[in-house]
């Protein structure tokens, strides 16, 4: 399939801060990408750039095949962007919004008026079409600004941190919408922070760091980049511990002695776990907990950047 | 997606003016729904004209030509006042947008750029001829007798229309470059107060010293606010009216462009 968005060693520099040091990425029509990254990794500079409202430096950026620079009108009729500040007008209604931005997409009145309607009714928002989007809570205002995006259904949406602020339940309803839109066959761009929410909806994963992409590939290769599952056990006293560990022996071998926790990679879960079980019975040593940690994207994020995400 | 969508096909000009027009609309809506702000374009006008009068007037008449009365000599600098003041609104309106995030969907969107700004300067114009309505008809109430025949009537609405896009524009350029809406308020005051006060809007300019009498005479507020007051009057304009005219055009000619490059510039590198 066609590659809606290419961009090759882009460059973009606010004064002497070099933001965005050489990146490339592309995302294929219809799929999902997730730039991931912590505050300050160059994400919502390269959104901005992609959606025509900032230049840049070096390199070469084409969406759905026209040059960002040059066919900056072609660009903005086919993109759909929802920023980080729920960008909506307060003081118009949910509904005055919607009809608004469809006219300026071109849309005539009346298309504008029942796509208006109808994505009211899509983004559970009907109840409060005709209040001002002020009175809006944080989720109604996000899901109006995800409407606004879609007012003239473009094939392209970016969404800048689409959940950040939200609370559980507004963040799932977000989810959904999301995947219904990549089913409907919208491509999507998508910034986070939350490595769960890339490795929920994501097909392919850019991990970028200090302007630099420092990884790529979907959830599960980068998943199996860190290796395998653990086994993790707990016990209940700092000698139990120590004997456990010196029972076991084993590769790879952790011992975390202020949780009183070891841990060590697994190939085949039956045969290893029984195998360890075996030994531990054999001492009489006693587990306290057992599990089976699975590599999570949080992994991911510490081997590749060497440091946690901030929050 | 069940909506077939249908698209507008014309030339680039009339699209332009289309979204000129949906974004007058919009900022209309704002002013109509800012109640607090509303109540102010109406109530402020009246308070100035109404202190004035009963503050300065006994005082300043002493000074004026026989048989004119502070009021009418008055009106036409509070008028112009007034919509020189009332045109910070345009500039705190479009400083809002630029901080609020609304402007980055406007900029990516296919829309004509332009059409922000025009939306809060013609919609301004609408909330300055309300404050100008309001402050004529309290005039006329509290003994102003203008000797405008109609004619005239339309002349000075001609220029007060220029004086509000020329100070309208200028401000939407102080709005653009002002990185707060505090930054705003003490820009748009510190050009305001001193071209408005050292002007003839309140007392005649001949008690004043003389580098701020040659200024006043000469700055381009004062201008406006003789050639109005003439009409008003039916006084002779002598080149007021062609003088005042010039100096709109040319800050409309001039700013117009300026605020354009400056809203394009604004946060693109």
């Amino acid at each position: 399939m066609a590659d809606t968005i290419t961009v090759n060693n882009l460059h973009k520099s606010y004064g002497k801060v070099e933001v965005l040091k050489g990146v490339n990425f592309s995302v294929k029509k219809g799929t999902i990408l997730a730039l991931l990254g912590p505050n300050g990794a160059g994400k919502t500079t390269t959104v901005r750039i992609l959606s025509t409202l900032l230049s840049y430096d070096k390199g070469s950026v084409q969406v759905g095949g026209n040059d960002v620079k040059k066919d900056a009108d072609k660009v903005r009729s086919m993109i759909g962007l929802t920023g980080q500040a729920a960008a909506v007008d307060e003081l118009l209604t949910g509904r005055e919004n919607l009809i608004m931005m469809g006219r300026l997409y071109r849309l005539t009145h009346n298309s504008a008026k029942e796509r208006a309607q109808e994505l009211l009714e899509d983004f559970d928002l009907v109840d409060a079409a005709d209040r001002p989007a002020k009175t809006y809570s944080g989720g109604m205002r996000r899901r109006l600004d995800l409407a606004v995006s879609l007012i003239a259904a473009p094939p392209l949406i970016f969404l800048d941190e689409p959940t950040t602020g939200l609370d559980p339940r507004s963040r799932l309803a977000m989810w959904r919408i999301i995947e219904q839109l990549v089913k409907d066959g919208t491509t999507i761009l998508l910034t986070t922070q939350y490595l769960e929410e890339a490795d929920q909806l994501a097909d392919n994963i850019i991990v970028i760091d200090n302007g630099k992409v420092i990884a790529e590939g979907s959830a599960n290769q980068l998943k199996s980049k860190i290796g395998s599952d653990r086994l993790e056990l707990t016990f209940n006293t700092i000698k139990v511990l120590n004997n456990a560990t010196s029972v076991i022996k084993a590769k790879g071998l952790e011992v975390d002695e202020k949780e009183l926790k070891l841990s060590l990679p697994i190939k085949d879960t039956n045969k290893d776990v029984r195998g360890i079980l075996d030994k531990l019975a054999k001492d009489k040593i006693k587990i306290d907990s057992m599990g089976i940690h699975k590599p999570t994207l949080d992994d991911v994020f510490l081997s590749v950047t060497g440091k946690g995400k901030e929050d | 997606m069940k909506t077939k969508l249908e698209f507008v096909e014309a030339s680039k000009a009339s699209l332009a003016f289309r979204d000129s027009l949906i974004m007058i609309k919009r900022s209309s809506r704002h002013i109509l729904r800012n109640i607090d702000q509303l109540l102010g374009t109406f109530f402020q006008p009246i308070m100035f004209l109404v202190l004035f009068v009963a503050v300065f007037g006994g005082a300043i008449e002493l000074g004026l030509p026989e048989g004119v009365s502070y009021l009418s000599f008055l009106m036409a600098g509070i008028i112009v006042q007034t919509v020189a003041f009332g045109s910070t609104t345009t500039a705190i309106a479009i400083c809002n947008d630029l901080q609020k995030g609304i402007v980055d969907r406007f900029r990516s969107l296919p829309m004509n750029n332009l059409a922000v700004l025009n939306g809060h300067v013609i919609s301004d114009v609408f909330r300055n001829g309300f404050s100008t309505a309001v402050m004529i008809i309290v005039g006329i109430i509290i003994g102003f007798r203008p000797q405008a025949n109609f004619v005239e009537w339309l002349v000075i609405a001609g220029i007060l229309l220029l004086f509000t896009l020329a100070f309208s524009w200028l401000m939407a350029i102080m709005g653009i470059i002002a990185k707060s809406v505090e930054a705003v308020q003490w820009l748009t005051f510190i050009i305001i107060f001193p071209l408005t006060f050292a002007s003839s809007a309140f007392v005649p300019t001949e008690g004043m010293p003389w580098a701020l009498k040659v200024f006043a005479e000469n700055q381009p507020i004062t201008q406006v606010i003789e050639a109005v007051r003439a009409l008003f009057l039916g006084f002779p304009v002598e080149n007021y009216l062609w003088t005042s005219v010039a100096w709109c055009v040319g800050a409309i000619v001039l700013s117009i462009p300026i605020a354009a490059y400056v809203y394009r510039k604004k946060n693109v590198n």
